[in-house]
């Protein structure tokens, strides 16, 4: 039953409904497959067996009668925890919420469960999504399938690796500068980024406002068209939803690419970028430009000044979102004595965070503080005026944009520990896109000789997901 | 562009944390270089561009005043980390004196 866990959902699904497989054995498989792998890997943090299984012979129920099923129904899903699921816990790796049970559904996990997906778990992440490597979690890092002494990316690294590991068919993450993508091309997976405001953010635990956007893990593109139709659309409890028709992306996936433009971005490709990696994503566009799509180069003249940029707005906005973690309506309350509210404030939320936490919440109130404001903020904001423009410019020329989604390969646990700032530079190629609200998705391209994936990213224009699916589905084949 | 210890205690407490000596020490260090790394931006000419706050062009999004259904009393103080009855229990926040 391994192998099973292995296959597309679009094959799954067939299964399925020729009912040569039930929901329950898969579901079954699945919990199996998790027991014996996630004891290494640690992409869970919390397992929904009786949950998963219930939903599983409700489907198995439903389909033996006959009665006409969501198209996906009965395939299990894995959910990053920091997605609120009513009457489970969503602790977002963070002491500071680790007994939080969620009163509601984030709008994604009730179209989940419209669509009849049984829910497996809860995923790690860097603590409130904020880092690259899911080593911020509180309750322990995340270890990269392909090599368990590596990292598997982040923030979004449980579910990457619960993918890649064969313990979740398919999952959601999140992505606010890059957390999706990266963790998706280090443990070779495919994963969705979408246009800012295309998926409900209502019920996502807030880091970054603005740039904050829920997004679908999948083994191809069929499967990344199928979710990313199950969670998208306008919800009126995210005023920031976009108010658009929800298109049939399956419908995009043609295979044919004769005359696609591509732009690559020359700033892309610089130095830093690893040996293996530039030659694996030049290998992928020459591969594109086989299948018919015109390659051309193109220039981002910002690119340099968007990770700067990023973490001034992403930490500003993170300052203001983590401030309701108070210790009075929900969240860790400190056991010490305290003198009055202030000392109880600042003693739960030193005992609930974690250093990166910290320190983000601290630079974002300094770059928002009096006196700071224009010099950070401000000009952070000027700046990311000039990206979207970079980007607008890039589309009058071309349809997408393909580059590196990761300048390197997954690296070792505690390599990039020590400097925060080494650690913000895994996400060169991929916070540009959280600043302009474009779509991004990452899809494998090989691997290095040591085994370690490679994936190459490919950039569309506001709500084109349409575009960025045909061309992915078409490479991967 | 630098910051000073005591810069970092000042927004230590508007962050309402309290970090440890050792934990200042290296906030202090660590800021310092986000700062100066983030000073790149200060390359660029930025006299006539306009900021962006929001990558979607959105206006003055409203809902009809209609009342919905919410969370009831009980289920909202399900996660308090203290109450009493209705309520969530704080220390004194109001000196009487």
């Amino acid at each position: 039953m391994v192998e099973i866990l292995f296959q597309p959902v679009h094959q799954l699904t067939e299964l399925l409904r020729r009912k040569e497989l039930s929901s329950e054995e898969l579901v079954r498989a699945a919990l199996e497959r998790i027991r014996a792998r996630d004891g290494e890997i640690h992409a869970f943090n919390c397992v929904l067996e009786e949950e998963a299984l219930a939903t599983a012979r409700q489907v198995d129920q439903l389909r033996a009668r006959g009665e006409i099923l969501p198209p996906f129904a009965g395939v299990p899903i894995a959910l990053k925890d920091n997605l609120c699921m009513a009457g489970t816990r969503t602790t977002c790796s963070s002491r500071m919420l680790e007994n939080f049970v969620s009163p509601y559904d984030a709008t994604v996990v009730a179209k989940i469960k419209a669509a009849m997906l049984p829910i497996l778990g809860k995923t790690n992440l860097d603590e409130f999504a904020m880092g690259s490597s899911t080593e911020n979690s509180a309750f322990g890092p995340t270890r990269n399938p392909h090599d368990v002494t590596r990292i598997p990316g982040g923030s979004s690294g449980g579910s990457a690796a619960a993918v890649a590991a064969g313990m979740a068919p398919w999952a959601l993450g999140s992505d606010t500068g890059g957390s999706i993508r990266q963790p998706a091309a280090l443990c070779g997976v495919c994963g969705m980024k979408p246009t800012y405001g295309r998926v409900s953010r209502y019920g996502l635990v807030a880091f970054a406002s603005s740039l904050d956007q829920i997004g679908p893990f999948t083994r191809d593109a069929r499967d990344m068209a199928a979710l990313l139709g199950i969670i998208a659309g306008h919800d009126p409890r995210d005023s920031t939803s976009i108010n658009q028709p929800v298109p049939d992306y399956a419908r995009e996936l043609s295979g044919d690419v004769s005359g696609m433009k591509l732009g690559i971005p020359k700033e892309y490709f610089v130095e830093g970028n690893h040996p293996e990696v530039e030659a694996a994503v030049r290998a992928a566009i020459a591969t594109m430009e086989q299948l018919g799509a015109e390659v051309r180069e193109i220039s981002l003249p910002h690119t340099s000044y968007a990770t700067p940029a990023y973490y001034i707005i992403c930490t500003a906005e993170a300052s203001s979102n983590l401030a309701r973690y108070d210790g009075v309506v929900y969240s860790h309350r400190t056991r010490e004595p305290v003198a009055d509210i202030v000392e109880m404030f600042r003693k739960s939320r030193t005992e609930g965070f974690g250093d990166e936490v910290k320190r983000r919440i601290m630079l974002g109130t300094y770059v928002l503080s009096a006196g700071f404001y224009d010099a950070y903020y401000l000009t952070a904001s000027r700046v990311r005026t000039l990206l979207c423009r970079d980007f607008e410019a890039a589309f009058k020329e071309v349809d997408l944009v393909v580059c590196p989604t990761s300048p390197i390969p997954a690296f070792k646990l505690g390599e990039k520990t020590a400097d925060p700032l080494e650690m913000y530079l895994c996400d060169v190629y991929t916070t540009s896109l959280n600043l302009a609200g474009l779509p991004g998705m990452s899809i494998p391209c090989g691997k290095t000789r040591e085994g370690l994936p490679i994936g190459v990213q490919i950039i569309g224009g506001v709500l084109r997901e349409g575009e960025i699916l045909r061309l992915a589905d078409a490479y991967l084949g | 562009m630098t910051i000073s210890r005591a810069e970092v205690e000042h927004i230590a407490l508007l962050s309402r944390l309290s970090p440890s000596e050792a934990e200042l020490e290296r906030l202090t260090h660590d800021l310092a270089e986000i700062l100066a790394f983030v000073a790149k931006l200060s390359e660029l000419d930025l006299s006539e561009v306009p900021p962006t706050s929001h990558p979607v062009a959105l206006v003055n999004v409203t809902a009809p005043d209609e009342v919905e259904p919410s969370l009831d009393n009980d289920t909202a103080l399900r996660n308090a980390p203290s109450r009493q009855g209705p309520f969530f229990r704080t220390p004194k926040i109001v000196d009487a004196g």
